[in-house]
């Protein structure tokens, strides 16, 4: 009984992470119907900047990490206005086309700069101690944290859409760049914040994953996937869908992974093809059209 | 008296496809003027050249002695032209207080257009403040689009087939508030196919056929056979 607790509670926890990989992905899909292919490396790239902030620079893991979040908002805000912004339109092939390339610019580089062994981010006792519920189960401190994170994450994102004249602006346009403007909304700021949020969530991402588990330059297509897959089971365009999406895939892994270590990857794809036969729309689709 | 809006020989293309030729135009405070012209006659291209959706040459288009013909279109609402855009156009994701407050996004016009003001002109809005827009009747929808183009305090205010597809008794109601815009030297463009209905709230009139001016003057001084020849092209 304690075994099957501990293994739904592992993979509540475990789909905190994979919400904060998806939450970017939904964000800039849902504003500007753009795939960002290189989503998953964006994410390792964060990884390896905090990395040298803590080991290079010496900075405690929290500074380090507000500090790329900084950093890799202005980077997705100056990617989206000289970059992305020229491939949007009504073909769907450019934004695909390029965001691969830079997916592989990024890995490559990655690679060049910080080589192919595996790192991990340190975050001394913290990453190792535990609260205990009960003998014999306890929950990790680091993957606890990483799911209050997604929750405020998807929270504070919310907060901004719904209840400010920011969030307005961003529905506004997703429902029409066009007539947007002529509310005096410019749309490329507007495209480029919503870049800009999406990098900076990734941080969020990057941070609490590279806590409990190595990483390597080769690993960001993997995220990528089970971003995607968070996102279509919760549904597109639905920020709280895909938190959920997030814990399905993380309990659907823990619960295979407890039937056979061999099958937590494959455990995983086969929820997601469930919910994409029963729910094509994913489980909590946007009321939007 | 200066005008409020000077449009000079201007020209738009779309691509190679040129829709306007030429058009010499002009609005002065609280004056209401009609265009009118057949399907294709240019007529929504003049209003989304105005309000910058199509380029044109900088000194085409002058709002208060400033140029904008080449100004975006997000710049130009903030300069005091708004649009009310042909088949409403509004947010489907936002409320009906939301679409609203949307036209006012990041202005700082001051003068007497604020939620307040709109409720008081259409209370049906002020009741249903929360609901989707998507669920409204086409009427209120209509309401909804001009005021929140009124939201951003314009001193231009166009408004392209705001009759389309409403009832007559509710194309009535909507075109009563023109007088209630004019009176803060508001000017008006109302952009129309129905020649009677423009013609009766407006000062002066412009008819187009395929991008030209064939005719403009007061309606009064105008008869009905001339329109008619400017219209049609007969």
């Amino acid at each position: 009984m304690t075994g099957l607790i501990d293994t739904v509670l592992a993979g509540v926890l475990l789909g905190g992470i994979y919400a904060l990989f998806a939450l970017g992905l939904s964000l800039i899909f849902g504003i500007m119907r753009l795939v960002n292919l290189a989503h998953g490396d964006l994410i390792l790239l964060a990884a390896y900047l905090v990395l040298t902030a803590t080991t290079a620079l010496g900075l405690p893991l929290a500074v380090a990490t507000l500090l790329v979040i900084a950093a890799m908002f202005a980077l997705g805000f100056i990617l989206q206005r000289l970059v992305l912004e020229r491939l949007l339109g009504d073909d769907i092939l450019p934004p695909l086309l390029v965001t691969f390339g830079l997916s592989i610019i990024i890995q490559n580089g990655l690679l060049l700069v910080f080589g192919a062994d595996s790192q991990r981010l340190q975050a001394g006792a913290f990453e190792s101690s535990s609260i205990m519920l009960a003998p014999g189960l306890g929950i990790g401190l680091a993957p606890l944290t990483a799911l209050i994170l997604a929750i405020l994450a998807v929270a504070l994102l919310q907060l901004v859409f719904y209840r400010t004249s920011l969030g307005r602006a961003f529905r506004a346009t997703a429902d029409n760049p066009q007539i947007a403007q002529l509310m005096g909304i410019d749309h490329r700021n507007i495209y480029a914040a919503a870049v800009g949020i999406s990098l900076a969530v990734s941080v969020v991402a990057a941070v609490a994953f590279g806590i409990r588990a190595n990483f390597d330059p080769s690993i960001g297509p993997a995220r990528l996937l089970y971003a995607f897959e968070a996102v279509i089971i919760g549904g597109l365009g639905s920020l709280w869908g895909t938190l959920a999406g997030g814990i399905v895939l993380g309990l659907a892994q823990t619960i295979g992974a407890r039937i056979d270590p061999e099958w937590q990857i494959l455990a995983g794809h086969l929820a997601f093809l469930a919910v994409l036969m029963v729910r094509p729309r994913g489980l909590f689709p946007s009321r939007r059209p | 008296m200066t005008a409020l809006l000077n449009v000079t020989a201007l020209d738009a293309f779309y691509g190679d496809f040129q829709a306007l030729f030429g058009i010499d135009l002009e609005l002065h405070p609280g004056e209401a003027v009609a265009v009118i012209g057949a399907n294709g006659s240019g007529k929504s291209t003049l209003l989304k050249s105005l309000a910058g959706l199509v380029r044109s040459r900088p000194d085409a288009i002058r709002l208060a002695g400033q140029n904008i013909g080449d100004v975006a279109a997000a710049k130009i609402v903030r300069m005091g032209l708004a649009l009310v855009p042909e088949g409403r156009q509004l947010f489907p994701s936002l409320s009906v207080e939301e679409n609203l407050l949307i036209g006012a996004y990041g202005g700082d016009r001051k003068s007497p257009w604020d939620l307040g003001a709109i409720y008081r002109m259409f209370p049906v809005l002020g009741e249903r403040r929360k609901s989707s827009v998507t669920v409204l009747s086409g009427g209120q929808q209509q309401m909804i689009a001009i005021g929140r183009a009124l939201m951003s305090n314009p001193s231009i205010l166009l408004c392209d087939e705001i009759s389309l597809g409403l009832a007559p008794i509710i194309v009535e109601n909507i075109y009563q508030m023109i007088p209630r815009i004019r009176e803060n030297g508001t000017g008006v463009i109302v952009v129309e196919q129905d020649i009677a209905r423009a013609l009766r709230s407006t000062d002066r009139f412009y008819c187009l056929q395929e991008g030209h001016v064939t005719l403009s003057g007061r309606p009064s001084d105008v008869d009905q056979a001339a329109i008619r020849a400017a219209y049609f092209g007969t």
